[in-house]
């Protein structure tokens, strides 16, 4: 117990002394949360539009008001001819052209019937997609209000709720991804790093003479990175919850213990890269490569999975945060308990147990 | 004859073809100060890194300490230190800090950590560095530092891997004054060096070459068998016979 004390006091001793990363460390997940809470974002405001408006009458001057006063557009009334706006397009000064043809309230109350040109920016289809609708829903409101008492039979009217999340934040979304990436970062990388520099500095032979376990210094090396990423969930949640308005709805121990979960799994792993590399900068490589990047892309945090091709889907599976994402969305947005997680938190415990294994197995207690 | 310590009978290393060590067979006495010579390659750091339990043997037997090294690795490494070629101490922890460490894990109690870590800084007149990192102290006195540090649990043996490389002549004594210090309180010291004029500080060398033990004996008895003035002819009329080399 005391070789265990003195060797856990040795390595809190490397990760203090060593200010450098531990500030990129905590630095890391707060820029994240205020990057992406307050800078980038997917929610679209204030997006730059332009109305030719060639009828110049009541009803094109009614659906331009209404464009103008939506939150999601930037009105520019421009004459415009059809080549101006393709320049305007090219130089990306606008997402979207409404082009009012002539004669459109006199179309509209004579044939009951006239068009409205939409023209989108999609070299970005999300956003041309997303802009549409709202063009598309702002016209159809404008309809109903024209004829109110209007008989129509049969009308189906869809009532849209958008669940745990009216506001359709963005912030929701990239609060548990950033919680799993920097859980990751930290566990992986970190505990990569300080077993490798053992090796490169030439002190692990000192280790593996001396008569502490292997098994401790494992233990012991984990210890202070486990103690960190507590502590850096705990600044992700109080900010998340603090200053992005991003409330915790289900129980913060469940949440808590799922995290630590995912700790064990991704010290695990880390665990596993310090045994395969020898030097620190591949260690660090192969943390980012192998953990990283699957992390952003595969967790269906930036991308949803049921988009990608069946390889990805497959592949996706191996990513122990892309469980972990299901399991922080379930609990802090829906508020649900752990009968609706148990079969993720049972796959990354699952994972949990083999890597640990595959890594205990792979530890060299002599050095060949 | 007094006890003996390290005691091996046809020890040998083999990695794959390749055979590092061949049959390696001699005692060490308690106390002593034992030299293991040889040319980069001959095999010295392999033979010692299986007395230290850092690699298997591939056939043949050892007790170190009056332990088997096959069936008894954990009674051996709590009676053993070690040095490595590599520096050995941690540079972003304080001399002090160190010391403590290394206590630690051999299991000494606070109480001894704290009066050997007294004695050491004492001895070592490191008064004004106890608190400063051992990045910030010169390589003589880091290496002085790492072998008091090796034998802080007061080892029966310790194993010294090529510990004086890179440090001047003056440096190179004062240590050497720590290992005869050593030796005198009754610590065998298992010596690698490829300095010739430290084999003649040696009580016994033995000289490898390839993967054999060439000749064993007193630096003297030595230089007399080999009709030589100095251990460097000694070491010349042995090595030509090598075939390996790096």
């Amino acid at each position: 117990m005391k070789q265990f004390l003195s060797f856990i006091k040795k390595e809190f001793a490397h990760v203090f002394r060593d200010r450098k990363t531990l500030i990129m460390l905590f630095g890391f997940p707060i820029v994240q949360i205020v990057l992406f809470g307050f800078a980038l974002t997917n929610e679209l405001k204030n997006a730059n539009i332009v109305v030719v408006d060639n009828a110049k009458d009541l009803a094109s001057q009614q659906i331009i008001d209404k464009l103008e006063g939506s939150k999601f557009f930037h009105v520019q009334k421009e004459i415009m001819t059809p080549s101006s706006i393709d320049a305007a397009f090219k130089e990306g000064k606008i997402k979207l052209a409404v082009v009012f043809p002539v004669n459109f309230n006199t179309d509209l109350l004579h044939l009951n019937k006239a068009s409205i040109q939409v023209i989108a920016d999609a070299s970005d289809p999300n956003t041309a997609q997303t802009l549409t609708n709202y063009i598309t829903s702002i016209v159809s409101d404008y309809q109903t209000q024209l004829s109110p008492n209007a008989q129509i039979p049969y009308t189906i009217q869809p009532e849209v709720r958008m669940l745990y999340n009216p506001d359709l934040k963005g912030a929701p979304n990239f609060v548990p991804g950033v919680m799993a990436m920097v859980l990751l970062l930290v566990c992986v990388m970190m505990t990569s790093v300080s077993i490798v520099r053992e090796k490169e500095m030439g002190t692990m032979e000192i280790l593996l003479v001396s008569p502490v376990k292997p098994i401790m210094i494992i233990i012991a090396k984990a210890i202070p990175y486990l103690v960190l990423s507590i502590a850096n969930l705990c600044v992700i949640l109080l900010l998340s919850v603090y200053a992005l308005d991003v409330p915790v709805k289900g129980s913060l121990i469940l949440l808590m213990g799922e995290s630590i979960l995912l700790i064990i799994t991704a010290l695990a792993l880390g665990l596993l890269i310090s045994t395969i590399t020898s030097s620190q900068q591949s260690a660090m490589f192969a943390s980012m490569l192998g953990m990283m990047l699957p992390t952003m892309l595969l967790s269906g945090y930036m991308f949803p999975i049921e988009n990608m091709p069946l390889g990805l889907q497959i592949i996706s599976n191996i990513v122990p945060a892309r469980w972990y994402y299901v399991i922080v969305k379930a609990v802090m947005l829906k508020g649900l308990g752990f009968s609706f997680i148990w079969k993720e938190t049972l796959i990354l415990a699952g994972m949990a147990v083999f890597f640990t294994a595959l890594s205990l197995r792979n530890f060299k207690i002599r050095l060949e | 004859m007094s006890e003996i310590v390290i005691k091996t009978n046809k020890l040998t290393k083999r990695f794959g073809d390749f055979v590092a060590v061949d049959e390696i067979t001699f005692d060490v006495h308690k106390g002593e100060i034992f030299g293991f010579l040889g040319a980069n390659g001959a095999g010295k750091t392999t033979a010692m890194r299986m007395l230290c339990g850092l690699s298997i043997p591939t056939s043949g037997e050892a007790m170190v300490a009056g332990f088997d090294i096959f069936k008894e690795p954990e009674e051996v490494k709590k009676n053993i230190g070690y040095m490595s070629q590599k520096f050995s101490l941690y540079e972003d922890l304080t001399v002090k800090e160190n010391i403590e460490f290394y206590g630690g894990i051999y299991g000494l109690s606070n109480k001894e950590i704290k009066e050997k870590s007294t004695e050491l800084i004492d001895k070592l007149g490191l008064h004004n560095e106890a608190k400063k990192l051992v990045s910030s102290l010169p390589l003589g006195w880091k290496q002085k530092l790492s072998f008091s540090v090796a034998i802080v649990h007061q080892p029966k043996i310790v194993f010294l891997d090529e510990p004086t490389g890179g440090v001047d002549p003056s440096m190179r004594r004062q240590f050497w004054d720590l290992i005869y210090e050593g030796a005198d309180k009754g610590i065998t010291i298992f010596i690698t060096t490829h300095y010739l004029d430290e084999a003649e500080y040696c009580n016994r060398v033995s000289i490898m070459v390839d993967g054999k033990i060439e000749a064993l004996d007193s630096p003297a008895g030595l230089r007399k068998t080999y009709e030589a003035t100095t251990m460097d002819e000694v070491f010349y009329k042995l090595a030509r016979k090598a075939k390996r080399s790096e």
